[in-house]
């Protein structure tokens, strides 16, 4: 994976802060009952963002109304502390809500990658190929055509991942795990989980251009 | 598009894509600008671009916050 050559370009000086944004910093970065005041008005804001958020996401999850509240309550709570923990973090580069925001959706995340666990939805034994022509949209209609693609996909995935590689594809392609869930189950980040899936996805194309099943000319950027 | 195309679509990667670290730490500057000029967000962050393609959580995080900040500009 390549590093964005904008990113550094995008930092700014706390000197181009907003008037609201510099409000922000100097009373949560104060003391006393303004402080209190400013903590209790981000948190009221970190809520309504987290209880949108999920209300967002609910209808693909498995939660109910009281668990969706639950989940919001905690992720606005957990934000409040990051925000607060990383204030001099805050480069300025956005409006400091939009910053603090961003600490709820990803709280939010996070929560519900752990309550995936609680009640999966998916059988996660064994490995569930059959699955796999509906989820890429194969027609039935036509399985003489797909057929022989998804067996050397098969063969791709068996002889050209590592073990983690093919645990990782099993449980996200095959068992459609989060991948947040399985960050939690495997005890590491979503980019750990990302990179593992980026690097098999490049094995998995070579080896089906190599064999024909995939024209190198449609997206030759891999 | 059928199963060929989007099995190509899921397995194709992009050399741009930054990364799941690196497009969540710059998603609220992308986000402020996607919100503004999704066109402008795509030319200037051509690596968080790429990654959003690719990775469902991300996207689901950056759909959050643009909701997030496009609720915001309603109050």
């Amino acid at each position: 994976m390549a590093g964005d050559r904008d990113i550094g370009g995008a930092q700014a000086t706390h000197a181009s802060l907003d008037a609201e944004s510099a409000e922000w910093l100097r009373t949560l970065g104060g003391t006393g009952a303004e402080r209190e005041a400013a903590l209790e008005r981000l948190h009221a804001i970190l809520l309504r963002v987290a209880g949108n958020e999920v209300r967002r996401r609910a209808p693909r999850l498995r939660l109910s109304g009281p668990e969706l509240d639950d989940v919001a309550h905690q992720a606005a709570a957990d934000a409040l502390l990051a925000v607060t923990a990383k204030l001099d973090q805050f480069r300025g580069e956005s409006r400091f809500t939009t910053w603090a925001y961003k600490f709820a959706v990803l709280e939010v995340s996070a929560k519900l990658g752990r309550h995936f666990w609680r009640d999966p939805g998916v059988p996660l034994e064994g490995e569930d190929w059959e699955r796999l022509p509906d989820r890429f949209g194969f027609d039935p209609a036509e399985r003489s055509e797909w057929r022989d693609l998804l067996a050397a996909l098969r063969r791709a995935v068996d002889e050209e991942l590592t073990e983690r590689q093919r645990r990782i594809f099993d449980a996200i392609v095959l068992k459609g795990v989060p991948g947040d869930a399985l960050a939690v189950e495997l005890g590491t980040n979503r980019n750990a989980i990302y990179k593992a899936m980026f690097d098999a996805r490049r094995k998995l194309r070579a080896a089906l251009v190599a064999q024909g099943f995939l024209d190198i000319g449609i997206r030759g950027r891999s | 598009m059928n199963g060929w195309d989007e099995l190509d679509r899921f397995l194709s990667t992009d050399p741009r894509d930054v990364g799941c670290e690196k497009a969540m730490d710059l998603l609220h500057v992308y986000v402020e600008l996607a919100a503004r000029d999704p066109e402008a967000a795509r030319r200037r962050h051509p690596g968080i671009t790429a990654h959003l393609r690719a990775c469902g959580p991300c996207q689901e995080d950056f759909e959050g916050l643009l909701a997030a900040v496009s609720d915001a500009i309603d109050y």
